[in-house]
């Protein structure tokens, strides 16, 4: 630790017109990265590039945006949340059981929401007033999650609710196009797009909005940077320690209704795995696994990343699961070393 | 009585007897050992055999921990080296043949040691934070299981030789008990007979200020993490070859938390700078006999809510606060000591850990300060 910050007392003063582009270039990797991807898919396989193909790449991930997105809050501000994934699984099954139980599409949406957050506050009470590591806190967090899951049901529960039907088979058309196949007949398609996938745009929106334009956010950036120097400026480092793992909480529930939405049932053994894709995404999106900088809307890309190596998973039918997990191991390794040698230059 | 009371394992030990003897209320037939064609059966002995790989990769995990560091491979590596293993076995001509095996089982070793000396290269050259640079493995490394497997799910159970190491027996005893115990005696041995588990826990308080000393902090944690990856290895054998069958995706799945439990339990501070091998052992005990407890007397299905619960329970009791606060209980009523511990003792078996909690307080903090202090 005291090489790089010496090593970036050293650099600065020459450095001072790049960095401040330089806290960029993990984005604009990812950018490339994510444009070079395209490319090669649609090199690779016909129609990988098409309109609702793109649309389905986040259409298909959509419940990982959200996680990623309260993940970046909890990651920015220092810590790690391991429990999302399983918050997401309880989420899904908590709602089935209700509606199974005649409650009414609200309340159980409501309901669920509360859960995530109650979870994420015990995160953060366990985090913040009692100095867990994050890293433990949340790991029992998960085991809870998961063991509740499996204590309501040890199978999926099907949802017949009319609410959350309408959910799984509304599609938002957007535009039509025009295509022609190679026997040369016309065709009109709609491209089309989920209302989760509205939902988890907005979820993204006012994550950007109060992260970079309110004063809490700011205050996420400063426990992230230093949390000492947070404290002696005054900032309530508690309370928002606490709130990051409430927002990622509530985020995990957004999760798990959308996931609800997404399969129509609620399953105690999804997301398994899911809080490391989450991870992934965030660091894929430039956010310092440190703390203390990063971007919601670069969290988005790495969901769009992760969404372009499962695409190439479903267009090639041989292509082995194994491929997936080995590309996204390979990214975050890549963006962990260039963040390491981002974090000394700057 | 007070010494043996303010020895770190004493609340450990207490728990795991505690622990036994609920599972001796709710089956009787407990600590019966019987002898079948020369081999010992019953419930203990099974307990054991379970434990073992667990042991393994908590083995491994402690000397990590020390390191300020975490393992979160080790899984990954199990279901690598497992799936190789039993792999090439399958797939060879002859599954028999104890050569084959051997060089199953060798290459398996040796793949599960390039892994840790990826995650050692990764930690002490490139100074990546340990849970990110083990993250990568623990993603990428059962992909790597699935790509040897091809995505099928392997059925090791016909080759007597690769057997024996997760469900043979040597001598009576099961041989993965042998096999653990032997790495763990081997591994008390050299950190604790040579200057190895001082030099560990030097770099695990302060990794500069052992540098400065001398000591070569780079070296040794790289060699902790492919000590690491080597246990996780052997357990991943362990597992597959006592299955009948194994998919990669859940060989040692969560492993690492069970692990990292262990190690918690055993009084190892994850905050890195001392660790008791010993401890850990107890641990890996702990969490096997309380499983075995859960799901006998509660039911399969909340074992991982309990475990939780146990997790929350003890890391509530190492935080700085609950500490302080019982420290505080503690001076004041020093003539009331004696009737705390055994209460506490009472109060950690399963069915009340959440709620009384706090009352087992007093248990691991005195004691836990006293070591830190001196």
């Amino acid at each position: 630790m005291t090489i790089t910050e010496s090593a970036v007392a050293a650099a600065r003063p020459r450095r001072r017109r790049f960095s401040r582009y330089a806290q960029y270039s993990t984005v604009g990797i990812t950018v490339a990265l994510l444009a070079l991807m395209l490319v090669a898919g649609s090199l690779l396989y016909p129609n990988f590039t098409s309109g609702q193909a793109l649309l389905d790449l986040l259409g298909k991930n959509v419940f990982l945006l959200p996680l990623a997105v309260g993940m970046t809050f909890v990651i920015i501000s220092g810590g790690i949340d391991l429990s999302v994934g399983a918050m997401m699984a309880l989420g899904s099954v908590v709602a089935a059981t209700l509606l199974q139980a005649g409650w009414s599409a609200p309340v159980v949406i409501v309901a669920v929401l509360l859960i995530g957050s109650l979870l994420g506050l015990l995160n953060g009470v366990m985090v913040s007033y009692f100095g867990i590591q994050p890293f433990i806190a949340t790991l029992a967090s998960m085991f809870l999650a998961r063991g509740l899951c499996l204590v309501i049901t040890d199978r999926s529960i099907a949802i017949d609710n009319p609410f959350f039907q309408t959910m799984n088979t509304a599609h938002l058309d957007l535009f039509e196009v025009t295509s022609t196949n190679l026997r040369g007949k016309v065709r009109v398609s709609d491209v089309y797009t989920t209302p989760s996938v509205v939902i988890a745009l907005a979820v993204l929106l006012t994550a950007f909005a109060v992260l970079h334009y309110s004063r809490f956010g700011r205050t996420v950036y400063a426990v992230g940077g230093n949390e000492s120097s947070a404290r002696l400026m005054g900032m309530a480092v508690s309370r928002t320690k606490i709130s990051v793992y409430v927002i990622s909480g509530l985020c995990a529930g957004v999760a798990g209704l959308l996931f609800a939405f997404y399969t129509a049932s609620g399953d105690p053994v999804a997301g398994i795995g899911y809080e490391l894709n989450a991870i992934a995404a965030v660091v894929i999106g430039g956010t310092l696994l440190a703390g203390g900088t990063g971007y919601v809307l670069g969290s988005f890309l790495g969901v769009l990343v992760l969404g372009v190596i499962y695409a190439f998973k479903e267009f090639d039918g041989d292509l082995n699961t194994g491929w997936t997990r080995v590309m996204i191991g390979v990214l975050v390794l890549f963006f962990i070393v260039i963040q390491r040698l981002v974090v000394r230059r700057t | 009585m007070k010494n043996l009371l303010s020895s770190r394992l004493a609340w450990p030990v207490l728990v795991l007897v505690a622990l036994l003897l609920a599972n001796f209320a709710v089956n009787p037939s407990f600590f019966e050992i019987t002898v079948r064609d020369g081999n010992l059966y019953g419930p203990v002995v099974d307990i054991l055999r379970r434990a073992a790989p667990i042991v393994l990769i908590a083995l491994g995990m402690t000397l990590v921990i020390a390191t300020r560091g975490i393992d979160l491979s080790v899984g990954a590596v199990a279901a690598l080296s497992g799936s190789w293993a039993s792999m090439s076995i399958i797939s060879s001509a002859d599954r028999a043949s104890v050569g084959v095996v051997l060089t199953a089982v060798a290459v398996a070793l040796i793949m599960a040691l390039v892994a840790g000396a990826w995650n050692g290269f990764l930690v002490s050259t490139l100074g990546i934070q340990p849970i990110v640079a083990t993250l990568v493995l623990m993603v990428a490394g059962r992909g790597l299981a699935q790509i040897i497997t091809n995505e099928k799910i392997l059925y090791p159970d016909n080759s007597p030789a690769y057997k024996l190491i997760g469900g043979g027996y040597l001598l009576a005893v099961p041989f993965s008990i042998l096999l653990a115990g032997a790495i763990f005696a081997l591994t008390a041995i050299l950190t604790r007979r040579t200057a190895l588990g001082t030099l560990i826990e030097a770099v695990g308080i302060n990794p500069a200020a052992s540098r400065l000393a001398g000591i070569k902090d780079r070296q040794i944690i790289f060699l902790v993490y492919v000590f690491s990856g080597f246990c996780a290895g052997l357990a991943g054998l362990m597992l597959t070859s006592n299955s009948t069958s194994a998919d990669p995706n859940s060989i040692g799945l969560s492993i690492e938390l069970d692990a990292i439990l262990a190690v918690v339990i055993g009084g190892t501070a994850l905050t890195g700078g001392r660790f008791s091998l010993a401890g850990t052992l107890v641990g890996a005990f702990i969490i096997e006999t309380m499983d075995a407890f859960v799901v006998i007397a509660i039911s399969a299905r909340s074992t991982d809510v309990f475990k939780a619960c146990v997790v929350i329970v003890v890391c509530l009791l190492q935080s700085p606060k609950i500490q302080s606060w019982l420290r505080g209980l503690f001076t004041r009523r020093r003539p009331g000591t004696p009737t705390g511990p055994p209460r506490a003792a009472g109060s950690a078996e399963p069915a009340g850990a959440t709620p009384t909690g706090p009352a087992s307080g007093p248990a691991v903090n005195p004691t836990e300060q006293m070591t830190r202090t001196s």
